[in-house]
């Protein structure tokens, strides 16, 4: 019948790379063009700086447990933030989330391989090197006496703090190169996601057929076609200011500070979508999984998150309210920012909607997943909040917004990307992650993330700025800072549980079969882990569940679409 | 067994506190700031940040209706819906969709974000386009890394980290208007309980006004990073009545008041690199990077709230500032002892 996906895998194919030496090994690893290699090797990256990235977040909330504390210096803090907040937004959510689409998006299409698999490696090296040259500041610099002379102006690097007058050194420009070429190699992979999933899909994959996880890929792809140059193009006249005295952020020589400002966030507003519209792919892949239901509304799921993208681009200056705009300017981007909670707010609504009366089944992705939906409900009221350019005005630049900001990067996409690693990690590895250690890094982390987050929305309220190494006593922020701080060590434990985790499960997990959350998309359908070129034959499908067709030939979908 | 537990437990503790406490330094800080009732946006007493808080507490309660449904139904759905061992192990119905229910829940967002951004609107206006009644008073804001400088422009009077403004009356209003401007980098003056936030750009003037009923000091903070001292830009707003406000005004248009017993220190003040930044109003020093100092004393901390002023902290902080304040832009004035107290002793009679 038309809807049969062939399951003969090219298994002979399969590694005879376990027999070379280990410097073979690595060598292939390092040639390869695969598109499953780079997206593991992505991920690991990924997995590495959010550790790196961590570790500086948790020395943060050591210096801020007690007022007046002096463990870390105020330059030294302020490279913390700065290295915490650039290295989580480009070298973990960006390489993490790539790479999971990386994995996951020619699977799904029924593809062999990304459009331009040549371009995939390239992008990752050059992502690779940015991601070392970021972190290589703290021992380059300018010769032995610049030795830790990492970034120290925050990673929205606002002008003129990084002009030359006031950031001397190369510290700076460190900052400035390495995201450049991060970005480059993120562009790449976005050109390339765009042409796979336009040119290479299976036979019978429409559009509308396509898994709602490839719509947000693609969605979320063109958006960094989009917003990724206006940062390059603004780092790029950065360097010209710092290195051949250009004057364009030079307010020294008449040049502009609010421009900076624009060029970051018509980026920098977009980016979160970016981060955040990957998380809400791997929830419409894993809820519907674990409910036993089709998702509901599927068009509705994919014109909203078009419609997310298209908002997003005319929202960066509710960055700005403070800055000094018209009336009128506040006015329009307050308008504009709360719109985007409409869609947003519809696809809660949808998973909702594939919850309801269904049968749910609370394996660890799917308790990932139910967490996300209440931290993401709370991130996007306390977004409407910050819309409100009046309020904003007090909210913004202090603790509020730090814990607005964690329940979307926190809150919503590392929760969804530990959902997505323990849905897919059998079918990357062929063995299954714990239960039992996955229940407890859970459980874990979500107290810790509400002892540390939550608290820090009152202590914003109470009038905490953003990006101080140190507050005095007595202003009513001891105890939210502490148990803020204590959560960031529960926060830890889990994180080392899921270490744990991982490492016993690639020596000695459970083998996880083909197929085995009884799943419906077409990376179900070859092996575990999948042969170097993902089917033997290329599948067909007749509808955006195929393998639920298969199982269940009484009552296809395609009768329904 | 388990008093070893004990013993570790507590050494760990004792050893992981101890760089706190040999770190810690608060230049008698914490007493003095414990008195100033904490900073929150919502116990204001100045009109622009009552229109806020008016606007939040209604933004607050749209907000936590709208978590208490959709967190509701998801709480209901999550009890009720779940697999149960022994049942039939067959799916359950599959629902691809219904058309009314997305066209209600795109619908009614709709309309909730269109009340909210009227009201929004409105406010942004009466906030930021307000009635400039006669009395106003004018003040020249100029952020510095890491500290405020504050000119009356009508009153003739310059000061620096601690801004005196009168009480305004409801009925007879005299709301101090701010034009906000910086020097070097991007900062942002914000005093919770008075206002919001406006940044202080260079290149960029800015204004900004409040209007406080309740007499008191308020702590506010640079709420824009803007360096490594950013965290220590703190200021004070000291609402007065009128008649001290007055006193106040007159007192600082004095110029700074001379005495012989310290005649060596003013001849240091004079001769050193001081000079080149600091002013101090009828003599020489007329230097405008650093604070003007013509009635230091009258101010009650320095450092832009970094410590207590006194004569203590005084002498620690010209021997050294980056010891209270690591990154302060003032060098150490390598001055000996001696030096040292004929300098702090003439600062102390700059009243």
């Amino acid at each position: 019948m038309a809807g049969t996906i062939d399951r003969e895998m090219g298994l002979d194919a399969v590694d005879d790379l376990e027999q070379l030496p280990i410097l073979g090994r690595l060598h292939e690893w390092v040639i390869t063009v695969d598109h499953k290699r780079l997206g593991l090797m992505y991920i690991t990256g990924g997995l590495f700086f959010f550790l790196v990235a961590g570790l500086q977040a948790a020395t943060i909330r050591l210096q801020l447990a007690v007022p007046n504390s002096g463990i870390v210096p105020p330059q030294v803090f302020n490279r913390l933030l700065t290295m915490h907040g650039t290295a989580m937004v480009f070298l973990v959510g960006m390489p993490i989330l790539t790479g999971l689409f990386n994995y996951l998006v020619p699977l799904m299409i029924g593809a062999r391989d990304l459009a331009f698999p040549r371009l995939n490696a390239f992008g990752f090296w050059l992502w690779f090197f940015g991601a070392l040259l970021l972190y290589f500041s703290y021992i380059g610099g300018d010769g032995l006496y610049g030795a830790g002379s990492a970034p120290d102006v925050g990673w929205f690097a606002y002008a003129p703090l990084t002009e030359l007058p006031f950031s001397r050194g190369n510290s700076t420009d460190y900052w400035i190169l390495s995201i450049l070429l991060t970005t480059v190699g993120s562009t790449a992979t976005a050109a390339n996601i765009v042409s796979s999933v336009f040119c290479m899909r299976c036979e019978g994959m429409t559009l509308t057929k396509m898994p709602v996880l490839v719509w947000l890929a693609t969605v979320v792809s063109f958006m960094i076609l989009v917003a990724l140059p206006p940062l390059s193009a603004a780092q790029v006249m950065l360097l010209l200011d710092r290195f051949l005295g250009a004057h364009f952020f030079d307010t020294q020589a008449g040049g502009s500070a609010v421009l900076w400002q624009h060029f970051f966030w018509i980026f920098g507003h977009p980016e979160v979508y970016i981060l955040v519209i990957p998380a809400f792919a791997f929830a419409s892949e894993i809820i519907p999984v674990f409910s036993r239901k089709v998702i509901f509304g599927y068009s509705v799921m994919v014109a909203a998150s078009c419609a997310i993208g298209f908002i997003s681009m005319s929202v960066w200056a509710h960055h700005m309210f403070s800055v000094g705009m018209t009336p009128a300017g506040n006015s329009f981007f307050a308008a504009s920012s709360m719109l985007v909670g409409v869609p947003t707010g519809i696809k809660i609504f949808n998973w909702l909607g594939t919850m309801w009366r269904g049968k749910l089944r609370f394996k660890v992705p799917m308790l990932f997943s139910i967490a996300f939906l209440f931290q993401f409900l709370v991130a996007g009221l306390t977004g409407i909040m910050l819309a409100v350019a009046p309020f904003d005005w007090q909210l913004t630049d202090t603790y509020f917004v730090v814990a607005h900001f964690h329940y979307v990067l926190v809150g919503a996409i590392v929760f969804m990307i530990f959902a997505a690693i323990y849905y897919w990690f059998p079918k990357a590895t062929g063995r299954m992650l714990s239960e039992r250690l996955g229940r407890w890094h859970f459980w874990l982390f979500v107290i810790g993330f509400h002892l540390t987050f939550d608290t820090e929305h009152f202590a914003g309220m109470q009038g905490m700025p953003r990006r101080i190494y140190t507050y005095q006593p007595g202003r009513g922020l001891e105890t939210l800072n502490f148990v803020a701080s204590i959560g960031a060590l529960v926060q830890g434990i889990a994180v080392l549980i899921f270490v744990i985790n991982v490492v016993r499960s690639l020596r000695s997990g459970e083998p996880a079969g083909d197929d085995p959350w009884d799943a419906w998309t077409l990376e179900w359908s070859t092996t575990s882990p999948p042969p170097e070129y993902n089917f033997a034959t290329l599948p067909v499908v007749r509808s955006r569940r195929p393998l639920w067709d298969l199982k269940h030939p009484d009552d296809p979908d395609w009768r329904y679409e | 067994m388990l008093g070893r537990v004990h013993r570790w437990f507590f050494t760990i503790v004792i050893v992981a506190t101890m760089p706190v406490a040999a770190f810690a330094n608060d230049w008698g800080m914490g007493e003095s700031n414990s008195k100033i009732p904490p900073s929150s946006i919502f116990d204001t007493v100045s009109t622009p940040a009552h229109e806020i808080r008016t606007l939040a507490f209604f933004t607050c309660s749209i907000t936590a209706v709208i978590f208490l449904i959709v967190a509701g139904l998801l709480v209901i759905s999550l009890i009720r819906d779940r697999a149960r061992q022994g049942d039939n192990g067959r799916e359950p119905p599959q629902v691809y969709g219904s058309n009314p229910i997305e066209f209600a829940w795109t619908t009614v967002p709709v309309l909730i974000v269109l009340v909210l951004f009227l009201t929004t609107a409105r406010t942004i206006y009466s906030v930021q386009a307000p009635r400039r009644p006669p009395g106003a008073i004018s003040v020249h804001v100029i952020g510095h890394q890491w500290w405020w400088e504050f000119h009356y422009p009508e009153l003739g009077i310059v000061t620096a980290n601690e801004l005196h403004v009168p009480l305004s009356d409801p009925k007879n209003p005299t709301p101090t208007f701010l034009d906000l401007e910086s020097v070097d980098v991007a900062h942002s003056f914000w005093v919770p309980r008075l206002a919001g936030k406006t940044d202080v750009i260079p290149n960029k003037k800015n204004t900004m006004w409040i209007d406080p009923h309740v007499a008191g000091t308020y702590l506010g903070q640079c709420a824009e990073f803007c360096g490594t001292e950013h965290a220590m830009m703190l200021l004070r707003v000291i609402v007065e009545p009128r008649a001290d406000f007055d006193n106040w005004v007159a007192a600082q248009k004095q110029p700074a008041a001379v005495d012989a017993s310290v005649a060596h220190g003013q001849q240091i003040f004079e001769s050193t690199a001081c000079v080149n930044c600091h002013a101090i109003q009828g003599t020489g020093a007329n230097g405008r990077f650093g604070p003007d100092l013509t009635h230091l004393m009258a101010r009650e901390t320095i450092g832009a709230g970094v410590a207590m002023n006194n004569l203590d902290h005084l002498r620690v902080w010209v021997r050294d500032p980056s010891v209270m304040k690591p990154g302060a832009l003032m060098p150490a004035m390598n001055l000996d002892d001696k030096d040292l107290d004929d300098l702090v002793a003439y600062l102390a009679t700059l009243r």
